[in-house]
């Protein structure tokens, strides 16, 4: 059961959180701190495990991977397989490298939702149900035209609020 | 007012616009996003669904992303979800899986929306339903939307399909009696041709089995069919977790298994599968050689690979096998110990926890010596993470690997000394372990404590204080081996004692005591043996007059301030310094080599330092630097330093009788004060020593007393807990007598410098006052002074902490403590049978029971107990109150499991019988209603197989059971596949 996924840049910011067992607020920036805390403090080129008992309790494991100015964490219990585990982190990437063509953290920045839902194809509920990116921007794509089409009204306050930023 | 709405709509910011402007506020987030919010609660409660998803979706992102809370649009976020705009459903959705919870009041509010979004004929409306229902499900939901997900697992939408079978998880957790709705179904799919699908029902299966693999154990042939047949190493590794945990449980799997596995390790590529592999081996296969062979090759091969992920890894599982295969580690020593200066702390970390797994008797010293060494060079943290491990593997069970105590007591003073050093706690309770338990050690850790005492650089480091604490203590309480207390008593009363935090303070003044006492002691003793080899018939007049002439200006300057006594004082304390370090010098040139055994002995006969001078220099040294104390605002310091002061008091007087009348004159022999000090001495001479935490049960309850008759509410939560202390009573018999001998009064006069008969006769008083609340006994009211005190609140810190674990050493250790010297028999090691004693098994969870006993039945068939279970399923909606529900299920499982409870003994073959009393309370949930003679019509031929073969057996089973009708059984593999 994979426990939490979350996304921060280098600098500790959250660009994505995700807890699938139900958290508090004050308790998910508490965790996504003290991840971070340990994070910033090891070197490149070393494992890409932590140990994540003293954040998460007994029996959890974390993976992490560091792309450009992004971390991307995993945190799952015994029912998982640490390599596996990356190996998925990878898919996420892909499948969002796919999406955004060339994602950036820009990107990651401006597509909360998008990026919750192709998350939401890959882990479902805490279990993975989709390891290929094929399949999931498959179904992000349908995702998205059946929004695009529900929001037929919301050009129009789009446009406004677009004029307004100007 | 609606025209407000309109303007709103129109100028709304959505969630783009709201980052975007966050991003250019680089100063004030914080105020940006206070602003937002204001913005969003005026938005949210707007009548346009579209305005108001749009805010619920901005407040998702700002409570998912800076934390601020969104409990407060519960209720819009239903409002939103029942938008036919799939765009708003989403948001909606998403707002509610990510805040809502089990105290969400609203809950139960969105079940009808749930289930209507289930029937959609959108797939992606089913599945943001059926997220949702999996992240956020209570009992309610689950129950009431189980239908809902039944249909659903035989969808023709793939897509539909797999997010139902995940869902069926958090359903059978919350609801396990959906179990006998959906498990067939879930199970038919394991078959499916959609490697996809049978992937998410392996994926239900892994989670289920985690908890409680047992149940499952009959679904083995399927599982085992994957693992043969699949090609998909993602499917390959959830069914060897699920081996992973039947293999532990079933000889028989394991052997089969086996080989399959040992083929996927050959041929596997997939680093992955390869790990998995490995850890199934050497976590469930360890008897197989070959198997084990194998993993350890492949591990090999892990390790001199460049990934550090996998070298990591590869120590891992060496630290998994290392308890049953100590060869695999000690064949990869070389690399272990190089891993050790890894730049990964991961990977130190992993091999420090190696190092420790190949400790031994044999090489504890030369192991110990490296990892201290090194623990000087590395960096804070991993330091501690060092000398942690080596405390902890040092004093596993007892202190089995060391034999040589002494080392190990300079090995915990150096421990001490190491700068990174944080393991002050752990240190303090070995050391005073060790005191307690090893009787031989005792002069060595005297030797210890003092070279930790008299360093003043060290009272500055906070981490010290604790270990400092044990010092003074041990100094205190074994001060007989001390060389020298004079010097032993300047080191616990020197000036930067003050940095001390009152509580050690507190056991520094008690053991100033305790030495203060010996040093005084002695000195009778000498004068005593002195008068009597002189000669005891000189009789020298009396000289009242001018002893009490004399004794006016001391005791004058005692009562008054320090000024006048330090004036005083001023001269002797200088000398007396001197005379320490000269002794100091001289020990240190020559004595060192002296063993302990002999200088201990040799203590007290080679007196002479005991001179009438010295005396009362001590006397005066420890009045100067108690002094200020007594005004202590810490009770505990002040309480003690009067003790001190008073019993100087006494001393002193006495002191004076000795000065004005000469060595000679030793009449006075039986005055008040050398009484005092005797009694004093003998009360401190008493040895404190741990007790067994399960000292209380073995004194018998007495005759008419009634201990449980208002305490039966408390013998629900304590019925667990007693029984394995009860069992493990017998193991202790040889220690069990003198467990009693520590008598109470010793260890309350102890830190009382009041006579002795004054506590007994206090604590007599005590006990009439609330006798309710001893234990009586025949022997009347004496004896409760030999019963060690359970608990004393007024427990004077470590002295009296330890007071709680009392226990006289055996005379026969005391025996044999004669040779000190090399070559020397590991000492004798006191060990309680407390020390022995099980963790009380924990109670199984409820729930998971439940779960559990619901899966056997469905596996079991038992068609009685699934028509009856479904009725009461349909009967459920109409009455919609959880805790009435939660009866009806319960109530005829707890009375059933009595029943099974009678029955078990009677069970399977004996070779089960130990694993089954640890699993007593599934296994009591398993025999619920195992009588029924219909078999669940079931699809798969193997099934029906199976359950026919099994249910042959339970019939002979039964009638041998007798009349009840209750079968303890265990789920059987069908011998096709063994």
């Amino acid at each position: 059961m994979i426990k939490s996924v979350m996304v921060m840049n280098t600098q500790g910011k959250p660009r994505l959180s995700k807890f699938y067992d139900y958290q508090p607020v004050e308790k998910q920036q508490e965790l996504i701190r003290s991840v971070f805390g340990v994070l910033c403090s090891r070197a490149e080129n070393v494992s890409n495990f932590m140990e994540a008992d003293s954040i998460f309790g007994p029996d959890t494991r974390l993976v992490y991977k560091h792309y450009a100015t992004l971390y991307f964490v995993f945190v799952f219990d015994s029912s998982e397989n640490e390599l596996a585990m990356l190996d998925l982190i990878q898919v996420f990437v892909e499948t969002l490298d796919k999406c955004f063509k060339n994602v950036c953290e820009l990107d990651i920045v401006f597509s909360y939702s998008k990026l919750h839902t192709i998350l939401d194809e890959i882990i479902f509920g805490g279990q993975v149900l989709e390891t290929s990116s094929t399949e999931v921007i498959k179904a992000v794509e349908e995702i998205s035209k059946l929004e695009a089409a529900s929001s037929a009204i919301a050009l129009v306050s789009k446009s406004v609020s677009s004029w307004r930023s100007r | 007012m609606a025209g407000a709405s309109i303007m709103e709509t129109l100028f709304q910011r959505n969630l783009e616009d709201l980052i975007k402007a966050s991003r250019q506020q680089q100063v004030r987030e914080s105020l940006f996003i206070s602003k937002s919010m204001d913005e969003i609660r005026r938005e949210i409660k707007s009548t346009d669904l579209h305005t108001k998803s749009i805010a619920l979706q901005k407040l998702s992102y700002l409570s998912s992303l800076h934390g601020l809370d969104m409990s407060f649009a519960a209720f819009h976020a239903i409002e939103v979800v029942s938008s036919p705009q799939f765009l708003h459903k989403k948001i909606g959705y998403h707002a509610i899986t990510q805040s809502f919870n089990d105290d969400t009041p609203v809950m139960l509010l969105i079940t009808n929306q749930l289930r209507k979004d289930m029937n959609s004929s959108n797939q992606f409306e089913v599945s943001l339903a059926l997220e949702c229902l999996s992240r956020i499900g209570n009992i309610d939901l689950a129950r009431d939307l189980t239908p809902e997900v039944f249909t659903l697992l035989s969808s023709s939408k793939a897509f539909v399909k797999k997010k139902a079978i995940a869902v069926v998880l958090s359903v059978f957790e919350k609801y396990p009696d959906a179990v006998r709705v959906c498990f067939k179904r879930l199970v038919e799919n394991l078959e499916s041709s959609d490697p996809i699908i049978v992937s998410a029902v392996i994926g239900v299966f892994c989670e289920l089995s985690l908890k409680d693999p047992r149940s499952y154990l009959p679904l083995a042939p399927e599982f085992y069919k994957i693992l043969v047949d699949s090609k998909n190493n993602w499917l390959l590794i959830k069914v060897l977790k699920i081996f992973a945990k039947l293999a532990s449980l079933e000889p028989r799997l394991a052997k089969r298994i086996a080989e399959p596995i040992c083929e996927h390790m050959r041929r596997t590529g997939a680093k992955s599968l390869m790990f998995e592999c490995i850890r199934t081996v050497v976590s469930s296969l360890s008897e197989y050689e070959s198997a084990v062979k194998l993993a350890v090759v492949k591990i090999q091969e892990f390790l001199v690979d460049d990934d550090p992920n996998l070298k990591y890894l590869g120590l891992h599982a060496l630290s998994i096998i290392a308890p049953k295969h100590l060869w695999a580690v000690l064949e990869n020593k070389d690399f272990v110990i190089r891993s050790l200066s890894d730049g990964d702390f991961n990977i130190k970390l992993e091999s420090l926890r190696l190092v420790m797994a190949m400790v031994s008797e044999s090489n504890v010293a030369e192991i110990t010596r490296v990892l201290v060494n090194y623990a000087l060079k590395s960096d804070p943290e991993f330091c501690n993470k060092i000398l942690g491990s080596i405390l902890s593997t040092c004093s596993k069970n007892v202190y089995e690997v060391i034999v040589d105590f002494d080392w190990y007591a300079s090995l915990l003073g150096e421990m001490a000394r190491i700068p990174h050093c944080q393991k002050g706690e752990e240190i303090e309770n070995q050391l005073i372990d060790i005191g307690m338990r090893v009787e031989d050690v005792r002069p060595e850790l005297v030797h210890v404590s003092r070279d930790l005492l008299i360093d003043p650089a060290l009272l500055g480091n906070p981490f010290l204080h604790n270990i400092l604490s044990a010092a003074a203590w041990l100094s205190g309480e074994y001060v007989e081996f001390s060389r020298n207390p004079f010097e032993l008593m300047e080191a616990l009363l020197q000036p930067r004692t003050s940095l001390l935090p009152s509580s050690i303070r507190a056991v520094y003044v008690q053991s100033t005591f305790k030495v203060l006492i010996s040093c005084v002691h002695s000195y009778f003793l000498h004068k005593e043996n002195v008068a009597s080899s002189i000669d005891s018939g000189n009789q020298a007049s009396e000289v009242p007059e001018s002893v009490s002439q004399r004794k006016f200006p001391e005791s004058s300057d005692l009562t008054s301030e320090a000024p006048a006594c330090s004036e005083q004082d001023g001269g002797f304390n200088p000398r007396d310094s001197n005379q320490s370090f000269e002794d100091l010098s001289t020990e240190n040139d020559g004595d060192v080599t002296v063993t302990h055994g002999q200088a201990s002995t040799s203590a007290y006969s080679g007196k002479s330092s005991f001179t009438l001078e010295s005396i009362v220099n001590l006397l005066n040294l420890v009045e100067l630097a108690l002094g200020p104390l007594s005004r202590s605002h810490d009770v505990e310091i002040q309480e003690r330093t009067k003790n001190v002061l008073g019993f100087i008091d006494l001393i002193k007087k006495e002191k004076l009788n000795g000065v004005i009348q000469g060595e000679q004159n030793l009449a006075r022999e039986g005055t008040e004060a050398s009484n005092a000090v005797k009694l004093m001495h003998d009360a401190f001479s008493k040895e404190l020593g741990p007790v067994s935490t399960s000292a209380q049960e073995r004194v018998a309850v007495p005759d008419g007393l009634t201990l449980k008759e208002d305490l039966s509410d408390l013998e629900m939560i304590c019925g667990d807990a007693q029984l394995p202390l009860l069992s493990s009573f017998s193991l202790g018999s040889p220690q069990y007598g003198e467990k009693f001998d520590a008598p109470l009064s010793n260890l309350q006069s102890k830190d009382e410098s009041e006579p002795l008969k004054e506590s007994t006769s206090l604590l007599a008083e005590h006990r009439k006052r609330h006798g309710l609340y001893y234990l009586s006994s025949e022997k009347g009211e004496i004896v409760s002074n030999e019963y060690p005190p359970a608990n004393d609140p007024m427990s004077q810190d470590k002295l009296s902490d330890d007071a709680a674990d009392l226990v006289k050493l055996t005379e026969q250790s005391v025996a044999s403590k004669k040779k000190p010297n090399n070559a020397k028999p590991r000492p004798v090691v006191l060990k309680l049978d407390g020390d022995e004693i099980a963790v009380a098994a924990k109670k199984p969870e409820l729930n998971s029971d439940m779960l559990s006993g619901a899966v056997r039945d469905v596996l079991l068939g038992n068609e009685a107990l699934l028509t009856s279970s479904r009725s009461n399923l349909s009967d459920k909606p109409s009455s919609n109150k959880k805790g009435k529900e939660k009866l009806n299920t319960d109530l005829p499982l707890e009375s059933k499991e009595n029943l099974g409870g009678e029955e078990m003994p009677g069970g399977p073959a004996s070779s089960r019988k130990s694993k089954q009393r640890s699993h007593g309370k599934e296994r009591k949930h398993k025999s619920v209603g195992k009588n029924g003679e219909e078999k669940e019509d079931n699809s798969q031929k193997k099934e029906t197989q199976k359950s026919n073969h099994r249910h042959g057996r339970h019939k002979a089973r039964q009638k041998a059971d007798g009349p009840l009708n209750v079968v303890a059984q265990t789920p059987v593999i069908p011998d096709f596949l063994l």
